[in-house]
């Protein structure tokens, strides 16, 4: 299958092809590639694409799987609205 | 042992300005050291707008070249992809009497260099950003030609086409000393490798004082925590930057569609903490609420925090020192360093390589906070 056909990242539509290209040019962490591609700051926070790069990065550069960092998790666990956090925070205030 | 002709400590966007702007001087032999990962400090969490309406003459007129950069950086960096530059302007809300007058001043001021920035009343603010509580402000500055810049895209073309000039990166690889001989730099060392050197920048960012500590010359900054949100991406719906010093907030959305919003936390301590709080979410949501209405119905998905390196006079220290020759430093940008990075460069070429500086880069000398000597504050930060 075209390396271009296969979606890695489905929140940013980035694929195998592009994640190759960026290891080709030197970004070989996962906090490289986020910055360079976009993976992992969708919607799913890399929930998704973090172990398909995380081999692709290990193969990429012959090492174990397991010694390839993934990317720092940040809040939030999932998406919020933000009138829903200022509606509970007004509730508290009260 | 390795040599080079300038050691550049950090690969933020200053660093990276400064080695493309040395390297396409004809500089040999430059070396750019980061101590993690591509953007990894400050140039990587700032909020990706780019502005030229500020309250002090320096200020406006270091972002006003800024911007004339932006315009051409693609074609001039050879960029194989885009930085992302979107002018769609910034709109500064006055929510009181005072606040009324003081950018009445600022917009003469800014006008009188050439800065295309005027005074809008709510109806005119309301025919840009429709979705405006036109209750929450009094008046309100726009120009047209400010806006967004993508960091990592920016950073990537000064990177990319600094390498093809032949200046050396090391990544993940951190700058632990810097031996000094007869008031002059000597040497770097690295926890990888020890380099000859006679010049060195500092462009470290949030570790700039550390720096300077490293050759014995105190430079007054302090680094402060600024936290950011960004949300899901949605469809196009507000062109400008929305910002407001008084209600303590900046919010745009960015040409990816997601929206980009900070505040500052007026009880923050010096400190390199950069992590995400309740607080801070608590307090941008209800401030996005009460101005931003439409916005706060999208969801937030992340948070993040980054480091100002922050002066006494809210501008920037660009400069050299008496004391140790061959030290220069970029640093004290008080959370503007992304947005004025392309004349941060320039000005460090000139100053680099000996060349006549500018009447007005001279109140970017360090040495201006000597004695105490009183200069312009820049009061239009959030």
């Amino acid at each position: 299958m075209n390396k271009k056909d296969i979606i890695i990242c489905r929140c940013e539509d980035i694929t195998l092809a592009d994640i190759h290209e960026c290891l080709e040019m030197g970004y070989e962490t996962f906090e490289d590639l986020k910055r360079i591609l976009r993976v992992g700051m969708g919607p799913c926070q890399s929930q998704n694409c973090a172990h398909l790069i995380q081999t692709e990065i290990a193969n990429y550069l012959k090492i174990n799987r397991e010694d390839v960092k993934l990317q720092k998790t940040r809040p939030l666990i999932t998406g919020v609205v933000l009138k829903d956090i200022a509606k509970a925070k007004e509730q508290e205030d009260e | 042992m390795n040599k080079a002709s300038i050691v550049i400590v950090g690969a933020g966007i200053s660093g990276l300005s400064a080695a493309y702007n040395l390297a396409k001087a004809g500089m040999k032999d430059v070396v750019v050291i980061d101590k993690d990962y591509f953007t990894n400090g400050a140039t990587g969490r700032c909020g990706a707008g780019v502005r030229q309406q500020w309250a002090t003459k320096l200020n406006c007129i270091l972002a006003k070249k800024s911007i004339e950069f932006f315009a051409r950086a693609n074609q001039e960096l050879n960029y194989h992809k885009d930085i992302e530059f979107k002018q769609e302007g910034y709109l500064i809300l006055a929510t009181n009497e005072k606040e009324d007058l003081q950018f009445s001043k600022n917009v003469k001021l800014q006008n009188s260099i050439g800065i295309e920035s005027e005074k809008l009343t709510i109806e005119e603010a309301l025919k840009i950003v429709p979705h405006l509580n036109k209750d929450a402000f009094v008046s309100a500055t726009f120009c047209k030609t400010d806006g967004h810049v993508n960091p990592f895209l920016m950073s990537e073309a000064y990177y990319l086409e600094a390498k093809r000039l032949g200046v050396q990166f090391y990544f993940f690889e951190e700058v632990k000393s810097i031996i000094v001989k007869d008031k002059t730099i000597y040497k770097v060392v690295t926890d990888k490798r020890e380099i000859l050197t006679d010049k060195v920048l500092n462009a470290a960012g949030g570790f700039a004082k550390e720096v300077g500590e490293m050759v014995g010359v105190d430079i007054p900054v302090f680094s402060e925590n600024h936290e950011i949100l960004v949300t899901e991406p949605t469809k196009p719906m507000q062109g400008p930057m929305v910002m407001s010093f008084s209600k303590n907030i900046y919010c745009q959305q960015v040409p990816h569609g997601s929206f980009l919003m900070g505040r500052s936390n007026p009880d923050a301590k010096p400190s390199h903490d950069i992590s995400s709080s309740f607080e801070f979410l608590d307090e941008m949501a209800l401030t996005v609420s009460d101005i931003l209405p439409e916005v706060a119905k999208l969801r937030v998905i992340r948070t993040w925090g980054g480091s100002y390196n922050v002066s006494p006079d809210r501008q920037p220290i660009i400069s050299d020192t008496l004391l140790v020759k061959g030290f220069y430093m970029a640093c004290g940008f008080s959370g503007h360093g992304f947005m004025f990075a392309p004349i941060t460069g320039e000005l460090l070429r000139e100053m680099i390589l000996g060349q006549e500086l500018d009447e007005y880069a001279k109140d970017l000398h360090i040495d201006r906070f000597k004695d105490n000597i009183a200069t312009d504050y820049e009061h239009s930060v959030v």
